[in-house]
């Protein structure tokens, strides 16, 4: 009856204030899903198809946790956050974990207490501007109109980046994607700053996405990952290490394909044998079943595979590897040991 | 005489002449256009202006219109067909079409279930509109809200049954006590179906949705103009008994009473919507019992009723200062009590000569409820700029979309205020 | 003589007189009120402590002590990125006085033309203004702001257009350009002298006065009826001129410079494109309500007047002047005041179209960055409250003057 809006109210007037909140993991478990919150659309990471799935690398990262707690990867519910809204609704425990490309910021972590499992993409702020304006740097911007995308920390690096180059501009901040992109193709800016994914994600929906061009530099760090409250560190490592284990399965060779294989008859590798239960108790540590870690990665693949599904070169927006590779291929990828 | 007459003048015309026509200048098409366009050398220029505002706005939309295309696959496509020539690109509407109506989210499937809802809710309107049809039909009215709430958002029938129970129990109740005193009626009857749902609660199970005969639907799921009909629809009811309740407490000489009903009315009103939703979106979670988990729908319900009703309070308070001292001082002599006499006397009329005034703040209200897209609820204006917008396929597809929903608002707040003018003429009792 | 209650009995107090006795009744209901309110905000109150202290929360407004690290395109004051929240907010603040200021008074220009065409005689002008109406009126203004800022983004010229050595557009008058990143402007410039010229300016507005009111009393007086039109357009413009010309030119004029910059037009006044399509989006929109109010107005008037003005002699305009309008003002302008509160609501939404007003300040970007969400919103409320409760006191204190004049 939990989903019933009567009973939900009567429960506000019936409860009174009790004690702490239950542990995040219990409440996923009696609830049978997974509350995970996601952008308001931004193709590539998190945007419902035109069937209402939502799809996306962000949506990916939730089930295969979902999967890892509850074994049913489509057992998420997908809440669409704002820039505004996302963090209340994850302290007020409307949601149980954020994977909205959150950049991972000290304030965010400390004063916020937020705790940020990890990265699942190393981003920065770049600019786009149409070719035929002729510039080839930021620093050539001095006195550009900049359309940006609001609600994440783009307005502060732009702000930082363009004082301490001493140039100035004209900020035009943009609620949403589709019309800080309105505005960037009617020319009322002359340039679009988001982050780099993001720049990619929106010039591969142009009409002419070759008449645009990135800049080379990118202003900002943005490692964006998955977030949860601070204070329930069980749920916080079952997050974390699910998302390893997306990452360590790639290291590995561990893919959707041959996962079923490798786990009814373990082979030799003792690192595999352990993430995927046929070996030790890491999945009775955590608090899940032995074959949890096998179940996130059956979800969608390993990191490489989910990467490839929604922003690799083959897609429409068609992002290379670059930091996101594997620590072995020189990339910043580098899961703790599953030991 | 006529004798005499008839000798002395040469003729005589025996018959009347039929009426000549008037000059052509002073009939017929040309007159009116004489007098109601060209009256003066000024009305002249300003009918002149407006011909060129006309042949302007029709002369760059009507072609786009004409030539939009119905039936695509993705904006690309659309432009494909039209091959460089101006034109909208309305497939967008027939290829989201659910989406526009439903939201996203809502099983595809269960679409009948609103549908369904929404065409009742005309029935169950009809006797509160139209004061001729039988009063039988007020049962159906009664029945409404907990059919609709079942077809919605599906699930057990047992949850809206239990409410209507408790309505029920609550009824019978206020209708045995009544008698002796208004307010032990009214507040045993509160108490009453509250004590109902809270055994009820204990008698349905967790898992009764599980196996119910409609598939229960989160209320995340609703979105699209259903979203703002149900946000509309629901508000504007459920703030009508609340706005009489603060415009009688308002108008009440008990001074605590008083004071809180005015701060709150002047709070409310002194704020923006805007401000509101944001308190349901990102505060009033903190407000509620740790783990309530009370979803986004209701706390958006709450704030937007709390906020109509505050509008309501003061057309009401209005309908009320607006009767005759004399009303209020017969009732008094007749010996009626504050309880009988605000129901029986003073209510009535009050509430008719509002009634204009709310219909105003229901069709502001209604518009409002776009508001909500600016708190990630995907309304319909939330779906065009979110999701629609957003997808690969229709990015760039703006005014089809906007045309699309501004022609629906535009039906429905019409319709509202010219019943509602209709209604004034209705129930104008007075002779002016 | 009988009453029919029965005096009370004394010295039996019974519990179900504090429900049924009136002298015990409105104790007891407020009573029960306060306990209820009281309970309320315990519960509120106490969830929102215990939330907070599981989140591991605080609410703490130090955050408006630090800078707020991010520009803002259009701000009244001097700030920078480096200024602080609480400087933001106040630029916020300035900015949505300002919008709220010039839509109402655009939209009093719109309501009042439309109002008064739509009474038109004119057949075809009447129907094209209730077309004007009834179309805004009933589609929200969150879809019209939308439709506003969508038709100046596409439909304007872009600044591009009027850069370089030969721009495809040519300055307006060598000063004006209308772009869809706002309008351009010339500046002036105040050189020495410019003083003389300006005080000669206020002098002549004093003068207009001073020349109204002896016309007034001179037509009190002796029957005598002065023009006032073209004297007045003479006062105000001609002593300036004069001062302009003997001052030798001081004031000049800083237009739109299309070499200076290669990607803007810079130089003279440049008002953003957000602000004018909030400002424009709110005026029509609110313009159609305030027509039907004037309308309403006006026709509230009885014919009765109309004619008894025509009896005495008086000429159209006259009439309209002198007998309608102080008579139907009096039932626009409450509505009109709500209206202009409308205005100031509304204003919120400008951050769809990214002007920077507290909403999008204190509420939106600070909201954001800080993560302050109940402290913004509160503080956001407070202002807004603040704002319509100060317009409401002027609103009742012109309704007390209304009343007074009332026989």
């Amino acid at each position: 009856m939990k989903t019933s809006v009567f009973l939900g109210a009567l429960t506000v007037a019936g409860i009174v204030a009790g004690g702490a909140a239950a542990a995040t993991m219990d409440e996923v478990k009696a609830r049978g899903k997974l509350n995970c919150g996601v952008t308001t659309g931004l193709v590539g990471f998190a945007a419902p198809d035109s069937n209402g799935n939502w799809e996306g690398f962000d949506v990916d990262v939730c089930r295969a946790v979902a999967a890892a707690v509850l074994g049913d990867p489509q057992a998420v519910e997908f809440v669409p956050t704002t820039g505004k809204t996302r963090f209340t609704a994850l302290a007020s425990g409307e949601i149980d974990m954020l994977a909205r490309n959150t950049t991972w910021t000290f304030s965010r972590d400390v004063d916020l207490k937020f705790t940020f499992v990890g990265v699942n993409y190393y981003d920065g702020q770049g600019f786009m501007v149409p070719k035929d304006l002729g510039v080839s740097s930021a620093t050539e911007l001095d006195g550009a109109t900049v359309c940006i995308q609001t609600g994440t920390t783009t307005e502060l690096n732009l702000a930082d980046y363009f004082r301490s180059n001493n140039i100035s501009y004209e900020p035009v901040p943009i609620e949403t994607n589709a019309e800080a992109q309105q505005q960037y193709l009617a020319g009322a800016c002359d340039v679009y700053t988001t982050d780099a994914s993001g720049l990619a994600a929106t010039r591969a929906t142009f009409e002419a996405p070759g008449d645009h061009v990135l800049l080379p530099e990118i202003v900002s760090k943005e490692p964006l990952g998955p977030l949860v409250r601070h204070g329930d560190n069980e749920w916080g490592d079952v997050v974390r290490w699910t998302l390893n284990a997306l990452i360590t399965a790639e290291e590995l060779g561990v893919t959707s394909a041959n996962i079923a294989d490798m786990s009814a008859a373990p082979g030799n590798n003792p690192e595999i044998n352990r993430l995927l239960g046929t070996e030790g108790t890491l999945g009775e540590m955590l608090g899940l079943s032995a074959d949890w870690a096998k179940n996130a990665i059956a979800a969608g693949g390993n990191y490489g595979e989910v990467f490839e599904k929604n922003i690799g070169e083959a897609t429409p927006i068609g992002l290379s590897r670059g930091l996101n590779a594997q620590w072995t291929d020189g990339g910043l990828l580098y899961s703790p040991p599953f030991r | 005489m006529s004798d005499t007459q008839s000798h002395n003048v040469a003729f005589v015309r025996e018959t009347f002449l039929p009426e000549s026509a008037p000059p052509s200048t002073a009939t017929g098409p040309v007159k009116w256009i004489k007098d109601n366009l060209f009256a003066t050398w000024a009305n002249g220029l300003l009918t002149v202006a407006a011909l060129y505002l006309i042949f302007l706005v029709l002369s760059s939309t009507m072609p786009w219109i004409f030539a939009g295309i119905w039936n695509a696959e993705s904006l690309a496509a659309c432009r494909e067909v039209l091959d460089g020539v101006s034109g909208a690109c309305f497939a967008v509407l027939t290829e989201r079409w659910n989406q526009l109506l439903f939201g996203f989210t809502y099983p595809t499937d269960q679409y009948w279930r609103p549908t369904l809802a929404f065409v009742l809710l005309f029935v169950a309107m009809a006797p509160v509109l139209f004061f001729d049809l039988p009063r039988k039909l007020l049962i159906f009215t009664g029945l409404y809200p907990f059919l609709a709430f079942w077809l919605i958002w599906g699930g057990t029938i047992l949850a809206p049954l239990l409410a209507l129970a408790g309505v029920v129990v609550g009824y019978l109740v206020y209708d045995r006590l009544v008698k002796n005193s208004f307010a032990a009626g009214f507040f045993g009857g509160i108490v009453a179906a509250f004590v109902v749902w809270y055994i009820g609660g204990f008698l349905i199970s967790d898992t009764a949705n599980e196996n119910a005969m409609l598939q229960a639907v989160p209320s995340r799921d609703l979105g699209g103009f259903m979203l703002n009909m149900m946000l509309g629809i629901t508000c504007v009811s459920l703030s009508v008994p609340l706005g009489i309740a603060l415009a009688l407490g308002r108008q009440s000489n008990l001074p605590l009473i008083k004071g809180i009903c005015v701060v709150f009315i002047e709070f409310i009103r002194g704020v923006p919507l805007i401000t509101l939703l944001f308190v349901a979106n990102v505060m009033l979670a903190y407000f509620f019992p740790p783990g309530s988990g009370v979803d986004l729908f209701i706390r958006v319900v709450i704030m937007i009723t709390i906020f109509s009703a505050a509008y309501i309070a003061e057309v009401i308070r209005g309908g009320l200062a607006a009767l005759p001292k004399g009303q209020y001082e017969a009732g008094d002599s007749l010996g009626l009590d504050y309880a009988q006499s605000m129901r029986l006397i003073i209510l009535p009329q009050a509430l008719k000569i509002s009634i204009p005034g709310i219909v105003n703040i229901a069709v502001g209200l209604f518009k409002d409820t776009t508001l909500v897209s600016v708190i990630s609820m995907f309304d319909i204006v939330g779906m065009i700029r979110g999701p629609i917008l957003a997808s690969t396929d229709w990015n760039g597809v703006y005014w089809e979309l906007f045309m699309f929903a501004s022609v629906l608002f535009f039906v429905v707040c019409y319709g509202i205020s010219q019943y509602s003018q209709w209604l004034e003429r209705r129930l104008a009792t007075d002779h002016r | 003589m009988t009453t029919l209650t029965d005096p009370p009995k004394q010295g039996s107090f019974q519990p179900m007189m504090l429900l049924n006795d009136t002298r015990y009744r409105s104790i007891t209901f407020q009573v029960i009120a306060l306990i209820l309110l009281i309970l309320a905000i315990w519960f509120l109150g106490s969830n929102l402590a215990t939330n907070l202290a599981a989140a591991g929360l605080n609410i703490s407004y130090d955050f408006l002590g630090n800078p707020a690290g991010y520009d803002i395109n259009q701000t009244l004051i001097p700030y920078t990125s480096q200024s602080t929240n609480l400087q933001a907010a106040f630029v916020g603040i300035l900015n949505t006085l300002l919008v709220a200021f010039l839509a109402c008074i655009t939209a009093t220009v719109f309501g009042v033309l439309a109002g008064v065409l739509r009474l038109s005689k004119n057949w075809l002008v009447s129907k094209v203004m209730s077309v004007y109406v009834e179309i805004f009126r009933n589609i929200p203004v969150l879809i019209w702001i939308l439709i506003i800022f969508t038709i100046m983004t596409a439909s304007m010229p872009t600044a591009k257009s009027y850069l370089g050595e030969t721009p495809d557009n040519g300055l307006i008058a060598g000063l004006f350009a209308f772009t869809n990143r706002g309008v351009n402007a010339p500046a002036p410039i105040w050189g020495e002298g410019s003083m003389v010229v300006v005080a000669v300016f206020i002098a002549s507005i004093i003068g207009i006065f001073a020349y109204r009111k002896y016309a007034k009393k001179l037509l009190f007086d002796t029957g005598r009826l002065l023009p006032t039109g073209w004297p007045t357009l003479a006062i105000l413009i001609l002593p300036t001129l004069i001062a302009f010309f003997v001052m030798g030119q001081p004031i000049g004029l800083d237009a739109p410079d299309p070499l200076a910059n290669r990607f803007n037009l810079r130089g003279g006044i440049q008002i953003g494109a957000p602000l004018i399509a909030i400002w424009f989006a709110l005026s029509i929109y609110t313009g159609a309500f305030i027509a039907e109010n004037v309308r309403a107005g006006i026709q509230a008037v009885s014919k009765g007047q109309t004619e008894a003005a025509a009896a005495l002699g008086l000429r159209p305009g006259r009439i309209m002047n002198l007998v309608v309008l102080p008579q139907a003002l009096r039932v626009i302008i409450p509505p009109l005041i709500s209206q202009y509160l409308n205005i100031t609501k509304n204003s919120s939404l400008a951050i769809l179209v990214g002007y920077a007003d507290i909403t999008a300040t204190l509420g939106g970007i600070t909201l954001n960055q800080t993560g302050r969400a109940i402290e913004c919103v509160l503080l956001l409320m407070l202002f807004y409250l603040v704002i319509s409760l100060t317009i409401s006191a002027f609103m009742n204190v012109y309704n007390n003057r209304m009343k007074l004049k009332e026989r």
